[in-house]
């Protein structure tokens, strides 16, 4: 289990993080070249991402695919009312489905928001992600009284995070 | 927008392989590339063109920064039409909203804000109501299921 009270960062993890928030270098040796820009040595920086990872500061080092470019223009917002006694198990299943990329549970917000379980939906078109949400109707069962699909229309504002040094 | 068909079968195996536990050890390309029978060389020219297209936004440690003190919420408002465009304005003009999106739905404007500290969550919260007059609901995750992207390769 991920320990919080690791997660103590000092002014050298900082400094890593604003170093690699734009990426990691695209070169043979990329923790050499974070060293001698930060001015540690290359074991120092594996050690200090080694135990971002096990604080969970740093989730993963990898990749983030763009669903757009990669064809999948339809995505929609999935939002259902699971029983609470049983969304966990199932919002479990539901996030290992191949196409759904987020799963969470959040608050319900009543009267106007009846829905605790959130998964995120892509496809190339609507057809498909309506399809793909009948597949998680059918896998909730009678465990989900409601649920609706919100498509996005428009992107109003995109920009990474970002942390200063 | 890019076409989808320009992804080979080395691409998405490389998309599916390279998002999560990229090796700490020296030479990080080359040993992802041998995993996938691919020479260093290739591995990054494929990862930049990836990234150069626009197929992958990003490459490189993915912070959590609630684990570093920050926090990260997705919340949501209800915008007449007629004040679509200046309620997004106002909303877009917070540096701690981070994604906008209109969606089709009564709730129509869904963000997501991150902020440097927990309690910047709330005071953004605040002063997004006042400078546009409406309600601001926050659906912070209670749970985590699932992030990521499974390609079939």
């Amino acid at each position: 289990m991920r320990n919080p009270a690791n997660a103590a960062l000092d002014a050298v993890d900082r400094r890593l993080m604003v170093a690699t928030q734009a990426g990691l270098p695209r070169v043979s040796r990329p923790y050499d070249l974070l060293a001698a820009e930060l001015g540690i040595d290359a074991a120092e920086v594996l050690t200090r991402l080694q135990r971002m990872l096990d604080s969970g500061v740093i989730r993963r080092i990898g990749a983030v695919p763009n669903h757009y470019a990669i064809g999948y223009t339809a995505n929609g917002m999935s939002v259902w009312n699971v029983d609470d006694r049983r969304v966990d198990a199932l919002g479990a299943q539901i996030g290992a489905l191949d196409f759904v990329t987020h799963c969470y549970r959040r608050p319900r917000r009543m009267p106007q928001w009846p829905y605790n379980l959130f998964a995120m939906v892509h496809g190339p078109d609507r057809a498909e992600v309506e399809a793909k949400a009948a597949r998680i109707a059918l896998l909730l069962g009678d465990a989900c009284a409601a649920h609706e699909v919100l498509y996005s229309t428009e992107i109003l504002k995109k920009t990474g995070l970002r942390i200063s040094g | 927008m890019h076409d989808a068909a320009a992804l080979d079968d080395v691409d998405r195996r490389l998309i599916n392989a390279m998002q999560g536990d990229f090796p700490l050890v020296a030479e990080p390309y080359r040993a992802v590339a041998e995993m996938l029978g691919l020479s260093e060389t290739e591995l990054l020219t494929r990862l930049d063109s990836l990234l150069a297209r626009r197929v992958l936004t990003r490459f490189g440690p993915m912070f959590q920064i609630e684990r570093a003190g920050g926090a990260f919420v997705l919340a949501a408002m209800v915008v007449a039409d007629e004040d679509l465009a200046r309620v997004s304005d106002q909303v877009n003009a917070f540096p701690e909203v981070a994604h906008n999106y209109r969606r089709e739905h009564e709730f129509n404007m869904w963000f997501v804000l991150a902020t440097a500290t927990r309690e910047g969550i709330p005071d953004a919260i605040a002063r997004i109501e006042q400078a546009t007059g409406l309600p601001v609901f926050a659906f912070p995750k209670e749970r985590e299921y699932f992030v990521g992207m499974k390609l079939r390769a």
